[in-house]
């Protein structure tokens, strides 16, 4: 491998594990006496400071550290986790991930991180009030974990007095801060615990104690046949002791080796070339410690994937749009030459390239998980800074997107939820009075229905007010004084979509400068989707995006209107019917049909169209395709139905892209073209 | 089919094509293909001049009858009438011409600003004229005869109609 395909996956494997780190410090702030959590943060810093060592990154291998360090006080026992440690934290993924992104971007990867590593390390040294003690599930100690290592004659003689029934222990005592003779503490501890057992080692050693070479914390390694709670007596009475931390030793698990710390210094200085030898190296140091080594491997998931490029995947989608217009040929040409065997192999070849095609359109599919991932710690920072309680509900992020869907469909949904934060959901106070529970819900929601994809964000906060938006809209001169009354709510609510309203009263960084939700509509319409809105004031609002779930292939009705043959998206398509004469009734000069008990518009194609022979009054039967929008209904008059085909999209090109009513072109099996209806622009 | 200016020092290479009685030409590196006139798809609430779509190798082509844009009263099609394929902006567009068999160099130094009645076609959709030995040959400006923004207008100004 090159060095360039080391740093792509470097790249990629960051990523995953600063996510990875950001989804548990959400679970851990939620749960802060879960061990477990801690432990998997712990693994993924560990593991990406290895990597950034390995590749040469020091500013992130030392702020990992130094992560490293407090969640090891955590997961140890020695430290439980408050708010300001959570923050930090939190920010320190940031910088993390700020540090991956220049990489990226061709960067080096420095990063100022002076603070932040300040803040961790007066974390490490806070002050806590009352002497702990903590005894870990571990309660062997684990290599790696001590400073400092066992000379030969050191291991002989604890594995000798193990063999002989005696029991090795490590012991780290830390005195108060306040205390002024810590030396002399120190020492009293010392001959405390030596009339008890032999001390193997002491670190800082007895004659840097007694000439007060040292700070707070001393190790010692004891050879006892006492208990373990024994020692911990002798030493907590001990006054001015803050804490201890007895661990036992077995010394078999000891080898001789290089230390831990000498070792990472030079896997910072690495060259490629140097990698090899190192690597093993670095894995035997850090084999006890985790799983997993600081080698860069390929992360093993519960499925097997693998990264495919994005560009071959379109290509890929090109080459099968191109083969189904030939599929349709073939169907065209089979039909009219009426030779059996040719009949045959070509219903096969359809087969086949129909599951063909389900399978290029579902690879093409990528889970709205990666879109979502991101959206609980944003909710979370924004809740902070607006000082409101919120809990965002994610559900259905396994519901799956076409891949040019998912890049542009992140923007709007930030928008929609930093709305919900910043004017939905009331502060916690309000919530109180108005009789809600503090906590503010988000609910994140994505469904399948038909042939499409929903999104819903939908909050439990003050909904939308009526008289609020009606008194902008008439100050921005959408609306009129009179027209007020008029619209519904629905129709209220709407008029939030355009451009320059927004009913917040001051602009804050986060919403207010009501040039949001157009651009929302906007980048939605222009996914091939829509977007509407609902309230309930007092109880929350309702945003609902709709997608399509594929682009360039669709389903679609063929029909005759006149000579043209015409297509229709069948997912517009609610039934095909055909109505008599008479059942044609006007209402307000419109022509209109009752439809299973609903009043329906018909729409005259041939008119809208400027087709000759527009009137249909002479026909005793009128074939109609009812197609909907939501809850509105429409009936496209035509002159025959052809049948159903599965169609590639065409665009018509720059010129023609504004043409009413018509969405592309596709090729025919015969190699005519024919126009794509849109729909949309049909119904009122 | 050449790709880039084609200018041998001196020359100007233009695809050249009758509308009625006048030759017009046009630089050859923005021509893609001259094809044959084949079955038009129309294309409603389209501006006249615009008259549909074709189908050509797999993509659909919108096609634009010459002599209407460019104001000429006579826009029959005849068996000659041929489509030139250009490029604008990396879009494709088919223009309807009534004859098109001629490929010429012609030497920048023979080329001038066009002189106010030199044709029926407005003036700012020509680029100049050249004097050859036997005809004067008339070069179109096919960024401004394919002006986006023009055809948005007129576009806008049908749907007002329509």
């Amino acid at each position: 491998m090159e060095m360039n395909q080391y740093l792509n996956l470097f790249i990629e494997e960051s990523r995953e594990h600063l996510q990875a780190i950001n989804e548990h410090l959400l679970t851990l702030e939620k749960d802060p006496v879960n061990v477990d959590t801690v432990h998997e943060i712990f693994r993924s810093a560990h593991t990406l400071k290895g990597m950034s060592a390995t590749m040469g990154y020091e500013d992130m291998a030392s702020l990992t550290h130094e992560m490293e360090n407090v969640l090891d006080q955590v997961r140890n026992g020695k430290m439980s986790v408050n708010p300001d440690m959570m923050d930090i934290l939190f920010h320190c993924v940031d910088l993390l991930e700020e540090m991956v992104q220049s990489i990226s971007n061709q960067g080096d990867g420095r990063l100022d991180v002076t603070s932040v590593v300040t803040g961790l390390k007066k974390i490490l040294s806070g002050e806590e009030l009352t002497p702990t003690v903590w005894f870990e599930e571990e309660s062997f100690i684990q290599q790696g974990e001590m400073e400092w290592t066992f000379d030969e004659f050191e291991l002989t003689v604890m594995k000798q007095s193990v063999e002989s029934g005696f029991s090795v222990f490590w012991i780290q005592t830390v005195i108060t801060t306040d205390c002024v003779l810590k030396a002399a503490r120190a020492y009293i501890v010392y001959s405390g615990l030596e009339a008890n057992g032999e001390i193997v080692k002491c670190v800082p050693s007895v004659e840097e104690i007694e000439q007060e070479k040292m700070d707070r914390i001393f190790d010692l390694v004891i050879i006892t046949d006492r208990q373990k709670e024994d020692l911990e007596k002798i030493v907590l009475d001990v006054s001015e002791i803050e804490s201890v931390k007895i661990k036992q030793i077995d010394p078999d698990q000891f080898l001789y080796h290089p230390s831990h710390a000498e070792s990472e210094v030079a896997a910072s200085a690495l060259t490629s070339t140097e990698l090899e030898p190192l690597v093993s190296t670095t894995e035997s140091v850090a084999a006890k410690e985790v799983p997993k080594s600081t080698v860069m491997q390929k992360k093993s998931s519960a499925h097997k994937t693998i990264r495919v490029d994005i560009d071959k995947l379109d290509l890929l989608m090109n080459l099968f749009s191109e083969l189904v217009i030939d599929r349709g040929r073939m169907e065209q040409l089979s039909k009219e030459l009426h030779h059996g065997a040719l009949t045959e192999t070509v219903e096969h070849m359809n087969r086949i390239s129909g599951d063909l095609q389900n399978t290029i359109l579902n690879i093409r599919m990528v889970p709205l998980d990666s879109v979502f991932n991101r959206f609980p710690r944003m909710v979370r920072d924004l809740g902070k800074e607006l000082k409101k309680n919120i809990n965002l509900v994610i559900e259905g992020s396994e519901t799956e997107l076409d891949r040019t869907l998912i890049d542009e469909i992140g923007d709007p949904l930030v928008h929609l939820l930093r709305n919900s934060v910043d004017h939905g959901i009331e502060s916690p106070e309000e919530r109180e009075r108005a009789g809600k529970p503090s906590l503010g819900t988000i609910l994140l929601r994505a469904y399948y229905s038909g042939n499409h994809v929903f999104i819903e964000v939908k909050d439990d906060g003050k909904g939308i007010n009526r008289n609020g938006v009606l008194k902008k809209a008439v100050e921005k001169g959408l609306i009129t004084e009179q027209q007020q009354e008029t619209l519904s709510n629905k129709q209220v609510y709407d008029l939030l979509f355009k451009s320059g309203l927004s009913t917040a009263e001051k602009i804050s960084d986060v919403s207010g400068r009501g040039v949001g939700l157009d651009v929302v509509k906007t980048e939605i319409e222009a996914l091939g989707g829509s977007i509407s809105v609902d309230s309930t004031p007092g109880q929350g609002s309702v945003f609902l995006i709709q997608l399509p779930l594929t682009l360039s292939i669709i389903s679609a009705m063929l029909v005759k209107v006149e000579h043209e043959i015409y297509a229709v998206p069948l997912n517009s398509i609610m039934e095909t019917a055909v109505f008599n004469q008479e059942q044609i009734m006007r209402v307000q000069q419109q022509e209109v049909i009752d439809f299973r008990g609903k009043i329906v518009p018909l729409v005259n194609l041939k008119k809208v169209f400027n087709l000759p022979n527009e009137s249909f009054a002479d026909q005793e039967e009128i074939s109609v395709l009812i197609i909907r929008k939501g809850d509105r209904m429409a009936g496209l008059v035509i002159d025959s139905f052809i049948g159903q085909q599965d169609i590639v999209l065409k665009s018509l090109g720059k010129y023609l892209a504004n043409v009413f009513a018509i969405s592309g072109a596709t090729i025919l099996g015969n190699g005519q073209v024919a126009l794509i209806i849109d729909c949309n622009q049909l119904i009122q | 089919m050449h790709s880039g200016e084609e200018y041998s020092a001196q020359n100007l290479k233009v695809i050249v094509f009758r509308l009625l009685d006048e030759q017009f030409g046009v630089d050859v590196s923005q021509v893609k293909s001259i094809e044959r006139l084949d079955t038009i798809t129309k294309v409603p609430r389209t501006p006249s001049f615009v008259k549909g779509v074709i189908h050509l190798r797999g993509a659909v082509i919108p096609i634009i009858d010459l002599k209407e844009r460019l104001g000429m009263e006579d826009a029959t099609v005849t068996d000659q009438s041929r489509v030139i394929l250009v490029t604008m902006d990396g879009h494709e567009v088919g223009i309807i011409v009534d004859a098109a068999n001629d490929v010429m160099d012609i030497p920048v130094s023979k080329i001038e600003p066009p002189p106010r009645m030199v044709s029926r076609v407005d003036m700012k959709y020509l680029r100049g004229i050249a004097k050859m030995p036997d005809q004067l040959l008339v070069l179109l400006n096919l960024d401004k005869v394919l002006d986006m923004e023009e055809i948005e207008l007129i576009f806008q100004g049908e749907e007002l109609t329509s």
